[in-house]
Parts: C-alpha cells; sequence; structure tokens
C-alpha cells in the first residue's frame, strides 16, 4: 500500500492528477475566506464591523452565504437562450480555474524514495509555451461575461456584456506588453524556469520591470472586472450587469468565479514579477532545493504573497471610485499601450545589448520611462470636462468667489 | 434672481500629479487604510443593535401610533377626520360615532391604522387639533400576518399606556370651547400650561 502510494507520488502524471485535486480543494477555501476577508476589510474601511454573527468573529459567514445561494429559489427567465445561459455561469467559473493548472506553486520535489535526479514538478502542467497560455486563456475569462450578458436576453445584461468585451479587448493589449518585458528579460516561456531564474539570481522582475509589473497589474484589475475598472456589472447604472438576470447557485458561481480569477490573476504576478516562492530578494534562498519540507516553505511563501496581493485588491476595491467608460479607454489607449510599447522597445534594447538582467541598466530604462511619461502628461494641457475650455473667461463680480486656479 | 447672485466657478485645473493617477490612488489608499486600522472608530460607530440600542430623540422620533387619552382615561379624539384626510398613505380610517360624554360631540367608534402601509411621516400628529394621535419612540413592530399590523383603536390606546411613562401626552390646545380634546374641567390638567 504504502509503495504504491510511494510509486503514485513518484510518478509525474498522478502527482500532477493528485496536486491538482489538491489545488482545487485549497483554492476552493481559500475563495470562501476571501469572501468573508473581503466583506471584513470593506467594513473596516467604512468603519463597520463586517459580519460578526455566524460564528466566532463571523468566520462561518461563508458557510451560511453557500447555504443560502443553495436554497435560494434558481429563477430562469422566460425568454432566456438557456443553452448559453447556462453556460455562461459555469464558464465564468471554469475559466478563472484553468490558469492555476501552470502555476509554479513550490518548484520540483525530489521524494526521498526516488532515485537521485529525478524530480517531480508542483506545476500541474509544465508546459514550454506558459505565457502564450496565460494570454491565451486570460481572453477566454471575457467568454463567461459576454456570454451571460447576451443570454439573459436583457438590455441591462447586454450594456454588461459589450461593456465588458470592449474593455477586456483593450486591457489585454497593455497586458500582454507587460508580459511581453518579461518574457524579454528571461528568455523563456516555461514559468517554472522564470520562477527559478528569480531565485536563483535574486533580482526579482518587479525589480527589473517595475514599469511592466503596473502595467500588469492594471490590466488584472481589468481582467477580473473589480473595482476601478467593474463597468460590466456597474450596479448604478445596468442593475446589476451581466448577472442581472442570473440567481442563486449561477449567480453564486460568477461571484465565486470572481474571486477565483482574482486568485489567478495574483498567483500569475507572483510568479512573473514577485520571485514566485523565493523568500527574500537579493538572496538566493531555497534556490535549488528539492526536499518536500523546503517545497512546503516554498508553497507557503508562495500562496503568502498570493494573500497579500489579493488584500491588495481589495483595498484598491474600497478606495477609488469606477471610471468612466471614455475613461477606462483613454487610460487603456493613451496612457498603458503607449508605456507598453515603449518599455518593450527599450527593454527590447537592454536585451539585444545582453544587458536584460543588470540592475542599473533596469532602472536606467524605467526612470526614462517614467520621465518620459511625466513629460508628457505634464505638456498635455489637462483637460476641462465641466466647462468648455473655448468659452470666454467667467466674469466674476463678488470678491469671495475668484475662481479656483 | 440677479445676474450678480450667479457665482460662475472654474473647474480646478489638475496638477500633474493629479492627472498621473497613481500618486492620488496611494493618497486614497492611505485613506482607507487609516479608516481600517482605526479600532476606535469603529467602535464607536456601530451599534450591536439587539444587545445596544441607539439614544433615540424621544420628542420627535416617528415610530409606531398611539392614540392618546385623557385624564379620565376617554379616548381624546373628536374623530374630526384632519389626520385621515392628512394621510398621505391613506392608512388611517376612522368611523365616527355620537359622543357618549357631554363635552364634545363626536368620538371614534373605530379607529384603525395600518402600520404597513403607514410611511411614518407624521402628518397625522401635525393635524390632529386635540392633539390626539401621537407618533412613540417605538420603533420594533413585528407582526405574523398584514391582519395584525392593522392597529385598531384598543391596540392604540394601549400604545399609549406603554409608552406614556417614555413620552408623556404633549399640551392639548385651545379652542373656543375650551380645551380640544375632551379635557375635563373638573380634574387637573395633564401636565403642563395649556397653549394660548
Amino acid at each position: 500500500m504504502i509503495e504504491f502510494v510511494q510509486s503514485l507520488l513518484a510518478s509525474p502524471f498522478w502527482f500532477a492528477v493528485l496536486w491538482m485535486l489538491a489545488l482545487i480543494a485549497i483554492i476552493m477555501t481559500t475563495i470562501a475566506a476571501l469572501i468573508l476577508a473581503e466583506r471584513k476589510i470593506s467594513a473596516y474601511i467604512q468603519d463597520r464591523v463586517g459580519p460578526n454573527r455566524v460564528g466566532p468573529l463571523g468566520i462561518f459567514q461563508p458557510v451560511a452565504d453557500g447555504a443560502k445561494f443553495l436554497l435560494k429559489e434558481d429563477i430562469i427567465p422566460a425568454n432566456v437562450d438557456r443553452p448559453i445561459y447556462f453556460l455562461a455561469s459555469g464558464m465564468a467559473f471554469v475559466i478563472a480555474l484553468l490558469g492555476f493548472a501552470i502555476i509554479p506553486w513550490a518548484g520540483d520535489i525530489h521524494w526521498p524514495w526516488m532515485p537521485p535526479g529525478q524530480t517531480v514538478s508542483t506545476q500541474v502542467a509544465d508546459i514550454n509555451i506558459g505565457i502564450l497560455y496565460i494570454l491565451a486563456v486570460g481572453s477566454m475569462s471575457v467568454y463567461g461575461v459576454v456570454l451571460a450578458g447576451w443570454a439573459s436576453n436583457n438590455k441591462y445584461a447586454f450594456y454588461g456584456g459589450m461593456r465588458a468585451t470592449a474593455q477586456m479587448l483593450s486591457y489585454e493589449v497593455p497586458l500582454g506588453l507587460g508580459i511581453l518585458c518579461v518574457l524579454l528579460v528571461s528568455g523563456d516561456l516555461r514559468l517554472g524556469h522564470i520562477v527559478d531564474q528569480q531565485a536563483a539570481g535574486g533580482y526579482w522582475n518587479v525589480l527589473l520591470q517595475p514599469i511592466a509589473f503596473l502595467l500588469v497589474l492594471i490590466s488584472g484589475f481589468a481582467e477580473t472586472n473589480r473595482t476601478p475598472f467593474d463597468l460590466a456589472e456597474a450596479e448604478q447604472e445596468l442593475v446589476g450587469g451581466y448577472h442581472t438576470e442570473y440567481s442563486a447557485m449561477k449567480f453564486a458561481l460568477f461571484f465565486l468565479g470572481e474571486y477565483a480569477h482574482m486568485l489567478t490573476n495574483s498567483a500569475l504576478m507572483v510568479a512573473l514579477f514577485w520571485g514566485g516562492w523565493a523568500p527574500l530578494p537579493f538572496l538566493p534562498l531555497l534556490a535549488g532545493t528539492t526536499g518536500w519540507v523546503a517545497a512546503l516553505f516554498k508553497f507557503a511563501i508562495f500562496f503568502g504573497k498570493v494573500l497579500l496581493f489579493l488584500v491588495f485588491y481589495m483595498v484598491i476595491r474600497w478606495t477609488i471610485p469606477r471610471f468612466r467608460f471614455d475613461q477606462l479607454m483613454s487610460l487603456a489607449w493613451r496612457a498603458l499601450v503607449p508605456i507598453g510599447i515603449a518599455a518593450v522597445l527599450l527593454t527590447s534594447l537592454l536585451a539585444a545589448l545582453g544587458w536584460q538582467r543588470s540592475l542599473p541598466a533596469s532602472i536606467l530604462v524605467n526612470g526614462l520611462l517614467v520621465a518620459g511619461a511625466l513629460v508628457v502628461v505634464a505638456r498635455r494641457p489637462a483637460r476641462v470636462t465641466g466647462r468648455q475650455p473655448d468659452l470666454p473667461d467667467v466674469r466674476v463680480t463678488r470678491p469671495q468667489t475668484a475662481p479656483v486656479s | 434672481m440677479r445676474d450678480d447672485d450667479i457665482i460662475l466657478l472654474r473647474e480646478p485645473i489638475l496638477t500633474v500629479a493629479e492627472r498621473c493617477y497613481l500618486p492620488q490612488i496611494l493618497d486614497g489608499v492611505r485613506t482607507t487604510l487609516r479608516h481600517m486600522y482605526n479600532r476606535k472608530k469603529r467602535e464607536q460607530t456601530v451599534t450591536q443593535y439587539p444587545e445596544q440600542k441607539r439614544e433615540l430623540r424621544l420628542d420627535n422620533y416617528r415610530g409606531v401610533h398611539r392614540l392618546n387619552k385623557d385624564p379620565d382615561g376617554r379616548v381624546a379624539c373628536v374623530a374630526c377626520f384632519m389626520c385621515s384626510t392628512a394621510c398621505p398613505a391613506h392608512c388611517i380610517h376612522i368611523e365616527a360615532g355620537e359622543s357618549p360624554w357631554p363635552d364634545r360631540e363626536k368620538y371614534p367608534v373605530k379607529f384603525d391604522i395600518d402600520e404597513l402601509r403607514c410611511i411614518y411621516c407624521g402628518m397625522c400628529e401635525e393635524a390632529c387639533p386635540c392633539d390626539a394621535i401621537e407618533l412613540t419612540p417605538h420603533f420594533e413592530l413585528v407582526g405574523g400576518s398584514r391582519q395584525e399590523m392593522i392597529f385598531d383603536k384598543e391596540k392604540l390606546l394601549h400604545v399609549f399606556d406603554e409608552t406614556k411613562a417614555l413620552k408623556p401626552r404633549k399640551n392639548p390646545a385651545v379652542t373656543d370651547y375650551g380645551l380640544t380634546g375632551g379635557q375635563s374641567k373638573t380634574v387637573a390638567r395633564p401636565n403642563a400650561e395649556p397653549k394660548v
């Protein structure tokens, strides 16, 4: 029996299967905890105390929420496109989980009973086109939203879906450009190798490519449809947006999908920019270790970083108001895309000179980018939206109402 | 409105830092984090409702209605229909009858308020010429059915008995006929000088 388990754990395929099951359990638990965390954090930010009735400090609130979702009446409106309507809620959730397949959670593990030199990977699928897979799966995440908006046969849901499409299409571009910078630095598409490189070299990609990280972070917010980019749901304008017509567990799938998407995005950013499981920058700690105890540590470190990102997501959500749609588009196309293109150009210049992994050269490049952006912003006249700029000067008749300069 | 009453303001021009957006976000995050870690403020702000209760302004809180009794224990209402006329939600239903007492002509045989229709605006209280109907600070209204939430005369008078210690009856108004609301001339006035 023990030998059977050992052989299972030592086989790359069966280890991946077991690890996948374990990961799904971990992710589901984390999502439940995240919902409580979101409610608590939002409450604290708004000077409230949040859920505190179900169990001590409200820790069983996710269970109560889940039970409520399961027991609620599941209303399917009469004129929905039923197959697509059902498909959409599932897609929103499943596609959000797909990205987990290539997260290198804890590097490689060498079990004591394995022949020396052999290892199993804690990446469910160690595919050699990792980054392309991210981009492909990331673009698919819009399908859940769009199909939900279309199938609901409701104009508000439809507006939500359309907004989501335009938004995703626009923010795919800076996301891709940001990831391209990482690609130029690492020269490898495998996510596992990118993390290993960062851990061994000590230079995390966020230190080498802070601007690219910002691009990916902002696009990540947009991809997860969270504030300030939650125009697809915009409850003040669109009732509930794309999930207006969904109730009970089908709504819960959208809800959980959003959190799963956040988790995926955070994990990707940790892997691509924040050194994955490397505990500290500049120090090659844990690099090259393959023991299973070390793997546990690595997993804890990786997951801790992911949790920090998730908290950051939540704090931002309750800090910034939603963009207007034209602001959303102008942020993507007039700010992020030019910066992204400049970053890719400068980074490829570094790569051509072979300096892509040198910290001073990267700091110089990123400083140049920031300076350039500042110059452009300063030279561009501030947009006056409330009053037409070509109107004559305001006549001020009372001294106490001097115009604000 | 004269021309110089109009104040024209120019929209403030954003600074470069504001137009770069990210510094402003950090500023906002600082604000939210300040609130997030301000435990004292949170505990001051929140009232844990069933265990803790808010202090209400007893004089003008608009909770469930009551029908006042005069010092003789009779219903103070004279069935003038002013409250049901004033009511924007049409939730007061009165049936008037000839008063059995010599000091007034009518009294309410039936006086029903549908507490579910009521919007608690307090206009009945304002309209009442003899301060017979009043809103009390009591707000925890529950009922198992709609029928149960229609309060009849007995129930409204009972509410008065329950809340008169908390909120004594206001001074009844004085008209040409003397004190309104069937004040007995022989009994001392309820709790204060009449308004003249």
